[in-house]
């Protein structure tokens, strides 16, 4: 798909609408643009916070909501303590505020229905977050494409959108949740309690009746290195792996 | 727009502010971002090549190509995630010192950047040559990780770093600018940081 024709996508505000915690570390915020957009199921928007003296801190989000939703857009932010942006939103950030930000960006982390499958999605803590836009809108399009979710947090308390995840699942109309916890005993019977490794992977491609098409992994650097060299190990093709992350 | 109930806590002395481009931070490690797994390229397995558009012009493999005369540059980098890191420490092949083992002067005035996994980005010839590009073969003295972009990468320091192209495997000159992967993906066509230009349609 050639974007260079890629429509602009300038600094808008954005009013804060909701706030919702979904983990002790993971909050969502809802925000109704200014100038909604179009976007793709895995694209990012980028914030910017300005300081009164001018200084600005810009990060990168990625969407959570699925892009048929409705104009309000959803970022799920993961705090880090020792963070200047992610904090903010934690300590600081209310409904009714407004925000700067600018989108959607990125085109290669990216999936739609058409784009067909089966998909295999891996995410590693707040990674999850582009890939439950993909879910959400394979939901939303009433797609048929396979879709595998592998999930890694490091306990229960930590999995984010656990409870859609788990009705999705439960569903059993061809999406598949994969949960593991590195850190605590597996809750569900089909989870595990360990990191990804590659037996991992080939159990969770052979839930989909087709080798995977297409693969996304994301998250922390660490964890996507390791992901997707799992994923290699395999037997997935490295050209059919995409992979966002999300730096330190 | 002042954003309500931030302060600039983390905002640079001014001696450091001056080397940060406009929406970038400093930062002290070193972050990986690349669009896809991480590919293992041995040096035995290594060539570059140098080509006009299908044309090869010239090829070496590790050893030849460690040959050619070594440069340092040690540069401030900036990645279009808002990173900026200070004092990087480069060792390799000026791009002008492949071009004139090649016995060649750029016949046309763009260059694409090929890396083993499929990665392209283009960069203008004037921004390769004249001492401001490498083909970097040591980070601080080491040989580059696979996860950096090893065993050579391009260096551009004054661009964005994806830019940069990993595992690089060839320089191709082109008749036209040809957007390479993340141009074509909504990323600038230049990508120069202090003029802020991220993604296209950025002035
Ligand atoms: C494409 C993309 C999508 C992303 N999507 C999401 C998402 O959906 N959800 C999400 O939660 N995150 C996401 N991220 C990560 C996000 O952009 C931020 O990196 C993250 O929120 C941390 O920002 P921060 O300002 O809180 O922390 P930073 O201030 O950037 O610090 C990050 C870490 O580095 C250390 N650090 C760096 N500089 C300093 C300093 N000067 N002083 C002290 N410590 C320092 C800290 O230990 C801290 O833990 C995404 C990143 C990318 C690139």
């Amino acid at each position: 798909m050639s974007e260079a024709s890629a429509p602009l996508s300038p600094w808008q505000t954005a009013r804060i609408t909701r706030i919702e915690k979904r983990t002790p570390r993971v909050t969502s915020f809802f925000f109704a643009l200014s100038r909604p957009f179009a976007y793709r199921a895995g694209q990012h928007v980028d914030v910017r916070l300005t300081a009164p003296d001018g200084y600005q801190a810009r990060r990168s989000y990625s969407i959570a909501s699925a892009p048929e939703s409705g104009a309000a857009i959803e970022l799920a932010i993961e705090k880090l303590d020792d963070g200047e942006v992610s904090p903010f939103f934690h300590e600081v950030a209310a409904v009714g505020d407004e925000i700067e930000l600018r989108g959607p960006l990125g085109g290669h982390f990216v999936w739609s229905d058409s784009d067909g499958g089966p998909l295999l999605l891996v995410g590693g803590g707040s990674g999850v977050v582009p890939l439950m836009a993909m879910v959400r809108h394979r939901t939303l399009r009433k797609s048929a494409v396979p879709v595998a979710l592998m999930f890694s947090v490091r306990v229960w308390d930590e999995v984010i959108f656990r409870d859609e995840l788990i009705s999705l699942d439960d569903r059993r109309d061809g999406f598949d949740l994969v949960l593991t916890l590195t850190r605590e005993a597996a809750q569900r019977p089909s989870d595990y309690s360990r990191r990804i490794d590659t037996a991992m992977v080939m159990q969770a491609q052979a839930r989909l009746p087709q080798p995977p098409a297409l693969a996304f992994v994301c998250g922390a650097n660490a964890f996507v290195s390791a992901a997707a060299q799992a994923l290699i190990d395999a037997g997935i093709s490295a050209d059919i792996i995409r992979t966002e992350r999300y730096g330190v | 727009m002042v954003t309500r109930g931030f302060s600039s806590g983390r905002k640079p002395p001014t001696e450091t502010d001056t080397r940060i481009p406009p929406g970038q931070y400093l930062e002290q490690g070193f972050p990986v971002l690349s669009a896809g797994p991480t590919p293992r390229v041995r040096t035995e397995d290594w060539s570059f090549t140098l080509k006009h558009g299908p044309r090869p012009i010239k090829k070496w493999n590790w050893a030849e190509f460690n040959q050619l005369p070594l440069t340092k540059m040690t540069r401030d980098i900036h990645c279009v995630t808002a990173w900026t890191k200070f004092d990087t420490a480069w060792q390799g092949v000026l791009v002008d010192d492949i071009l004139a083992d090649a016995g060649i002067e750029a016949p046309t005035g763009f260059l694409l950047a090929h890396g083993y996994d499929g990665y392209t980005t283009n960069v203008p010839a004037k921004d390769l040559t004249t001492g401001k590009a490498m083909v970097a073969l040591l980070y601080e003295g080491k040989p580059i990780t696979a996860d950096h972009g090893g065993p050579a990468r391009l260096l551009v320091p004054h661009l964005y770093f994806w830019k940069s192209a990993k595992w690089l495997n060839g320089l191709q000159f082109t008749e036209r600018d040809e957007p390479g992967f993340w141009e074509l993906r909504g990323y600038h066509i230049y990508g120069d940081p202090w003029r802020e230009q991220r993604y296209s349609g950025d002035p």
